[in-house]
């Protein structure tokens, strides 16, 4: 039967799909650091290291107390300013993007504020707020907050009308409003916002650190880059890359969730 | 009530846009009542105002000037005893929320019991043919699936009232012959009073009781016309009938007419 013969086929079929996808995912990075092994052996510059050197001083260096001491409190004050800017700038971002004559007066100071550098406010941060966590919070926030505000109003001032009027005719209540209509007809754009978080928000957490400060994985990179411990400084480097990986594959997970409607709509106009 | 109160009543009703350009006046004079129960349709050459009126209607637009009445009091925002079946279902219909959410989303204010809110959806959406369809999304539905969601919508709210404008024009045709089958089967079963706007002249004789005729802009009652068609309409004998064309012939004069200018408003009831 030609019928049992395809359905047979296709487990095999999709076995070689799925090895090509893996060759494809895996392939470059696995030459590259192949590349890079045989060139170290015969590098002489002091200031870089072969993946062997580097694999051992990333073991030494983050898998014991330092984990706990720097990485973890880096991490969590990044988490802490990354929700801090979710909160402050989805909330306020609604409150911008429903007023119009607040809109109209506050643009061009928002895009005053977002043009300027965060790290530039460091020192100021800690005349004002002292060498602390709150300090390295705040700063973080204070660069973070830019993105998701500003798509939090255009996402919000962008409200289909006629869903509006449907909420003003059935006479739906503020709240349900708020909940069930402008933040779900703003999270795509909202979600734009926070993706575009993540990465200056992982910067900030990094250059909080560098400047007087005494524990954290920015102080750390730091402290080795000035005493010459190099394969240490690039395990540092490599942490960082790592963790802003992991940050994008678990926001992607609950982007997929959150906006599973708006993927699912776009993939059935698009068909 | 005292019997005869008319359920919706429109005096004078007159709109004005205030424009860059100047003033435009959408409504002129409109003058009309609905008794409860009825089913009427108001058709009028394109850009003559109907959209005006129904938001007049539904308490979505303040008039300049003249007063819209429901049972007997003055419309001056939203009312719990109308639902709108707005034209544009795509855009009527939260995509974020499942077909049984948009139905239940305006019941959600109301002080209901979980039980009777989920019995009114269900019923709503058997009532419109879809109740396999509860835990789709809209976008997973056809055009003429998600209009006969935002009718489910509107009648779970369970109005006096019922204002539809033109929403079936963005629907094909076999769709929209059954749509209108619905509104009729939803009117004479349920006796839901609707004000029903359309473009198109067939439409308005096939569904209507009465047919209100809009002139062209500023917007008067050219005529109101009774439809003496019989209540037990089908869309392939009723359409053939005499008295059908004679109808949708008479009402397309009007529009004609209309077109052309302002005349003088013929009376309510006007036979031809």
């Amino acid at each position: 039967m030609t019928a049992v013969g395809a359905t047979k086929a296709r487990p095999r079929d999709l076995g070689v799909r799925v090895a090509e996808n893996l060759l494809f995912a895996v392939g470059l990075p696995v030459l590259a650091v192949g590349l890079w092994a045989v060139w170290s052996t015969r590098s002489t510059s002091r200031f870089l290291v072969g993946p062997g050197t580097l694999l051992d001083a990333f073991r030494q260096t983050w898998i014991g107390p330092a984990f706990v001491e720097d990485v973890l409190p880096s991490v969590y004050r990044l988490l802490i300013g990354l929700f801090a800017s979710i909160l402050l700038g989805v909330a306020a971002g609604v409150v911008i993007g429903r007023l119009r004559p607040l809109r109209e007066m506050l643009e061009p100071l928002l895009e005053f504020f977002r043009a300027i550098p965060p790290p530039v406010l460091i020192p100021v941060a800690m005349l004002l707020l002292g060498i602390t966590d709150t300090m390295k919070v705040v700063v973080i926030t204070s660069g973070a907050i830019w993105p998701i505000l500003l798509n939090t109003i255009e996402g919000v001032r962008s409200t289909d009308s006629v869903m509006l009027e449907t909420a003003r005719s059935f006479r739906i209540s503020r709240w349900d409003r708020l909940w069930l209509l402008i933040l779900p007809a703003a999270s795509p754009r909202i979600m734009t916002g926070v993706r575009q978080a993540l990465s200056v928000a992982l910067i900030l957490m990094v250059i909080s650190e560098m400047f007087a400060s005494s524990a954290g994985l920015g102080y750390r990179i730091a402290y080795f880059q000035r005493n010459y411990l190099i394969a240490e400084m690039w395990s540092g480097i490599l942490l960082l890359g790592l963790i802003g990986v992991f940050l994008a594959v678990a926001f992607g997970v609950v982007e997929r969730r959150v906006l599973r409607w708006y993927h699912g709509m776009k993939e059935i106009t698009r068909a | 009530m005292p019997d005869g109160t008319p359920l919706l009543r429109v005096e004078h009703l007159r709109k004005v846009y205030a424009s860059g350009r100047g003033e435009v006046e959408a409504i002129g004079d409109l003058s009309f009542t609905m008794d409860p129960g009825e089913l009427l349709c108001v058709v009028g050459p394109s850009g003559c105002g109907k959209t005006t009126l129904l938001k007049c209607l539904a308490g979505l637009l303040r008039p300049t000037s003249g007063l819209v009445e429901m049972e007997g009091s003055p419309v001056t925002g939203p009312s719990p005893a109308m639902a709108v079946v707005f034209q544009e279902y795509g855009r009527s219909l939260y995509p974020w929320l499942t077909v049984r959410g948009n139905v239940e989303l305006p019941l959600r204010h109301k002080k209901l019991s979980r039980a009777e809110r989920a019995r009114l959806v269900a019923d709503a959406l058997d009532a419109v043919g879809l109740p396999q369809s509860a835990r789709s999304h809209p976008w997973q539905l056809s055009g003429g699936m998600q209009q006969r969601v935002a009718i489910a919508r509107a009648i779970a709210y369970q109005p006096d009232v019922l204002i539809m404008d033109e929403p079936f024009a963005a629907v094909d045709a076999q769709t929209r012959a059954d749509l209108e089958d619905l509104v009729r089967e939803l009117h004479l079963t349920r006796g839901i009073s609707t004000v029903f706007v359309t473009h198109d002249i067939d439409e308005s004789v096939y569904l209507g009781q009465r047919v209100l005729v809009l002139s062209n802009s500023p917007t008067r009652v050219q005529e109101d016309l009774v439809i003496d068609l019989p209540a037990e309409r089908d869309q392939l004998t009723t359409r053939a009938l005499p008295r059908f064309t004679e109808l949708r012939t008479h009402v397309y004069e009007q529009i004609q007419r209309a077109k052309r200018g302002p005349v003088v408003p013929s009376s309510r009831a006007h036979r031809p």
